[in-house]
C-alpha cells in the first residue's frame, strides 16, 4: 500500500506530539530472538513452545485493539493471559472497529504502541492479508479449526462467533418474542433496536441480514431484511437507538437484536437490575465469527503469537465460551471432551443451521445497505 | 528595549506567531492535504477521480442534499429566532440583568452540542424522557413525536443555533447607533421607514453573514446527529464515519476523502461568505 502521504502526516504527528516514544521504540524489539520471532509460521519454527514464551516474556507487552472487556469473554482473558505469563496487556480504543485497526496498523507502523493483534471481521481479514498487513501464523492446535473457517497460509482464522438474537426485559415485555415476525406486533411500539447502524456496525448489518432470511430474502438478497425495518419504523416498533447495556438498563431499549454472547453478557451484569431473557429467533437464523491475526509488522512479534497460542489452547478457546461465545474449535473440543459442559449448556438454543455468504454475497448486501438504509428506514 | 529597531520588533512577533503557526499547520494543513490527497488516491496509491465520482452518485449526493436541507433550515429558523430575541435584549437597558442572563447562556449553550446535547434530549423527550413521562401522566402523548428523525435533528440543532445566533448578531444591532433613528425621525421618517431604509440595509450584511456561519456550523456537526439518529438520517459526516471506521464497509477509505473533500468545499463557501459579509459589515460597525 502506497499511502506515503498519509504516513508522512502520521509521522509528522509522531514527531512533534510523541517524540519521546517514537525515539523509544525498537530498543529491546531488536534483539535476535525477536527477529527471529517475526518471521516464526509456528511456535516450531522458534524451537517450541518454551522458547516461544521465554521470547515473549522478554518482550513483555502485548498491544491488542479494539477489544471491549465486556466483549465473547476478552476481559478474563486478558487478565488471565497477563497474570499466567506476566506480559502486559495494551487495550488500545477498545470500542472501536475493524476499520480502526486497519487504520492503526497501517498509521502507527514501525512504532511501538502499534497493535501486535488484531480481532477482524471477516471482510476485513480478507482485504487485510491481500494487503500484506498480516503475519502468517498456525496455532498449534490448527488442525482443529475447520478447513472452511481458516486462511490456508494462516493469515487470518475464525476465533469466536454466534447469532443473532433477540434480547428483551421480562419485566416490560408481557408476551415474549420468539421470532423475527414477532416483532411487527403492535405490543412493541417503541420498543425494537439494533445495535447500532447497519451501514457501520456489524452486529446491526448481521440483525439485518437475519431479519432478510426471515423474511423470504436468502444470502442474495438483504432487501427484504431493510424493507422488513422500514416497516418497523413506519409503525413506530423500530427506534434507532444504538442498543448498549447502558440503554438496555435504562429502559430504552428493552428489545435489542444483537449477538447472542453480547446479550447473555448484558443479561448476567445487569442482573437484579434488569430481568434480560435472550432467544434465537427460530425464522433468521444467521451466525458470524471473527477473525485473529497478527500484524505483519507487530512490534511484539512473539508475545503476538503467544496470545494466539494462548487463545487456541484449551483455556483460551472456554475463556470465549465464559464470554458465551462459540468457540471455532468447538467441535474437536466436545470430540476430545475438553469443553466446559456447563458454560456450554448455557448458550441460548438454536434449532437448524446458519447459512455462511460468500464474501461476495456479503459485498453485495453491503452496498444494497449503503444504498438503500438511510432511504428505506429513514 | 531601547536598542529595539522597528524591524526586530517584527522579527520577534512573528516568532511569537510561530507556535500557532505550527499548531494550524500540523492540526488543519496536514490533515487537509492529506484529506485532499486522498481523495484523488485509489487503494494502491494510484491517481484516480473515481473516488469523487462516487461521492458524486448515489447514495451520497442524497446524504449532501440531506446535510444541506438540515443545514439551511436550522440556520434560517435559528436566524430568525435568534435576530428576535437578539432585539428584544437589546431594547433593555444596557447592563441590565436581562443582557448579562441571555449573553452568558447563550455564550454556554451555543457550545453545548455532541453527544451530551443528544442524551439530554433523549432524557428530556425521548420515547423513556422525563419530560414525555410526565406529559403522559397529564395525560398528553407525545411519544408521536420522533427524536430520531429530521425534526427531532431539527430540533436539537436549533438548541445550540440559536443562541449562536444571538451571540454573533448582538454586535451588530448594538452597532445601530441611536443617533441615526433621531435623526431619521427629526427629518420625518416613519419608524417603517427608518427600518426599510437604514436599519435593515445595515442589518442584512450581518444578518446573512450570520446565516452563512449558521450553515456551516450545522452542517459540520457531527457528534449529536449519529448519538441521535443511528444511520437512518444520511448525513455527510455519518457517511464518512461509516466507511472510514466501520465494521460493514471494507477498503473505502478514500471514498471518505472525497466526501471529506465535499465537505471541505462546502463549508469554506459558506464560510467565505461569511467573511465578505463581516468585511461589509465593519465598515460601518466600530
Amino acid at each position: 500500500m502506497n499511502r506515503s502521504r498519509t504516513a508522512v502526516a502520521a509521522g509528522l504527528l509522531a514527531v512533534v506530539a510523541l517524540a519521546a516514544t517514537a525515539c523509544g521504540s525498537s530498543s529491546g524489539a531488536s534483539s535476535a530472538g525477536t527477529t527471529k520471532a517475526a518471521t516464526a509460521h509456528s511456535a516450531a519454527d522458534l524451537g517450541g513452545m518454551d522458547a516461544l514464551v521465554a521470547a515473549a516474556k522478554a518482550e513483555g507487552t502485548l498491544n491488542v485493539i479494539t477489544l471491549p472487556r465486556t466483549w465473547a469473554g476478552y476481559g478474563d482473558l486478558m487478565d488471565n493471559f497477563t497474570k499466567k505469563y506476566g506480559i502486559k496487556i495494551n487495550d488500545a480504543n477498545p470500542d472501536g472497529s475493524s476499520q480502526d485497526e486497519i487504520n492503526a496498523v497501517k498509521q502507527l507502523k514501525g512504532q511501538d504502541r502499534a497493535p501486535d493483534v488484531l480481532d477482524l471481521g471477516s471482510s476485513f481479514a480478507l482485504s487485510a492479508a491481500a494487503a500484506n498487513l498480516l503475519a502468517p501464523y498456525q496455532v498449534a492446535t490448527w488442525k482443529d479449526i475447520p478447513d472452511a473457517q481458516k486462511d490456508s497460509q494462516g493469515r487470518w482464522y475464525n476465533d469466536y462467533g454466534g447469532y443473532i438474537s433477540i434480547g428483551y426485559d421480562a419485566g416490560r415485555v408481557k408476551t415474549p418474542p420468539t421470532s423475527i415476525a414477532d416483532l411487527a406486533k403492535p405490543d412493541y411500539k417503541g420498543m425494537v433496536a439494533l445495535n447500532g447502524d447497519p451501514t457501520k456496525a456489524g452486529a446491526a448489518f448481521a440483525g439485518v441480514y437475519a431479519a432478510a432470511l426471515a423474511k423470504g430474502g436468502s444470502v442474495d438478497d438483504i432487501q427484504p431484511g431493510i424493507d422488513f425495518f422500514g416497516q418497523l419504523k413506519k409503525s413506530g416498533n423500530f427506534i434507532p437507538v444504538g442498543a448498549t447495556q447502558a440503554t438496555i438498563q435504562s429502559g430504552q431499549t428493552p428489545i435489542t437484536i444483537d449477538w447472542d454472547y453480547l446479550q447473555v453478557s448484558a443479561a448476567n451484569t445487569l442482573k437484579g437490575k434488569v430481568d434480560w431473557k435472550v432467544v434465537v429467533p427460530s425464522d433468521g437464523l444467521y451466525a458470524n465469527y471473527y477473525n485473529q491475526a497478527i500484524s505483519a509488522t507487530a512490534p511484539h512479534p512473539a508475545a503476538a503469537r503467544l496470545w494466539e497460542e494462548y487463545l487456541y489452547s484449551v483455556d483460551g478457546q472456554n475463556g470465549f465460551l465464559q464470554g458465551w461465545a462459540r468457540p471455532v474449535e468447538l467441535a474437536a473440543m466436545q470430540a476430545a471432551g475438553t469443553v466446559n459442559k456447563a458454560e456450554l449448556a448455557a448458550l441460548p438454543r438454536v434449532s437448524g443451521n446458519s447459512p455462511f455468504p460468500t464474501e461476495a454475497q456479503l459485498d453485495a448486501a453491503k452496498k444494497v445497505i449503503a444504498d438503500n438504509w438511510a432511504k428505506t428506514v429513514g | 528595549m531601547a536598542d529595539l529597531t522597528s524591524r526586530n520588533r517584527r522579527r520577534l512577533d512573528l516568532l511569537g506567531l510561530l507556535p500557532f503557526l505550527a499548531y494550524v499547520a500540523v492540526f488543519l494543513g496536514v490533515p487537509t492535504v492529506s484529506v485532499v490527497v486522498g481523495a484523488f488516491q485509489d487503494d494502491a496509491g494510484g491517481w484516480t477521480l473515481s473516488n469523487l465520482g462516487a461521492a458524486a452518485g448515489d447514495p451520497y449526493l442524497h446524504a449532501f442534499v440531506v446535510s444541506t436541507e438540515i443545514s439551511a433550515l436550522t440556520a434560517a429558523i435559528g436566524a430568525v429566532v435568534g435576530l428576535a430575541i437578539a432585539f428584544a435584549v437589546s431594547a433593555s437597558p444596557p447592563g441590565g440583568v436581562l443582557r448579562q442572563v441571555v449573553s452568558t447562556a447563550s455564550g454556554v449553550l451555543a457550545y453545548f452540542a455532541g453527544v451530551p446535547l443528544a442524551f439530554a434530549f433523549i432524557a428530556a423527550i425521548g420515547s423513556q424522557g422525563l419530560v414525555t413521562k410526565w406529559l403522559g401522566a397529564l395525560g398528553l402523548d407525545i411519544s408521536g413525536f420522533s427524536l430520531f428523525g429530521f425534526a427531532g435533528i431539527t430540533l436539537v440543532y436549533l438548541y445550540f443555533q440559536i443562541p449562536l445566533m444571538v451571540l454573533v448578531i448582538f454586535p451588530a444591532l448594538e452597532g445601530l447607533r441611536p443617533q441615526w433613528r433621531e435623526a431619521a425621525s427629526n427629518l420625518g421618517a416613519s419608524r417603517w421607514q427608518y427600518w426599510w431604509l437604514v436599519g435593515g440595509p445595515l442589518l442584512l450584511p450581518p444578518f446573512l453573514g450570520a446565516l452563512m456561519l449558521l450553515f456551516a456550523n450545522a452542517f459540520a456537526a457531527y457528534a449529536t446527529a449519529a448519538a441521535l439518529t443511528n444511520g437512518i438520517i444520511p448525513l455527510v459526516p455519518i457517511q464518512i464515519a461509516a466507511v472510514m471506521s466501520g465494521n460493514v464497509a471494507v477498503g473505502q477509505e478514500n471514498l471518505g476523502n472525497a466526501l471529506g473533500l465535499g465537505m471541505i468545499l462546502v463549508v469554506a463557501l459558506a464560510l467565505a461568505g461569511y467573511a465578505w459579509m463581516q468585511r461589509r459589515t465593519s465598515r460601518w460597525l466600530r
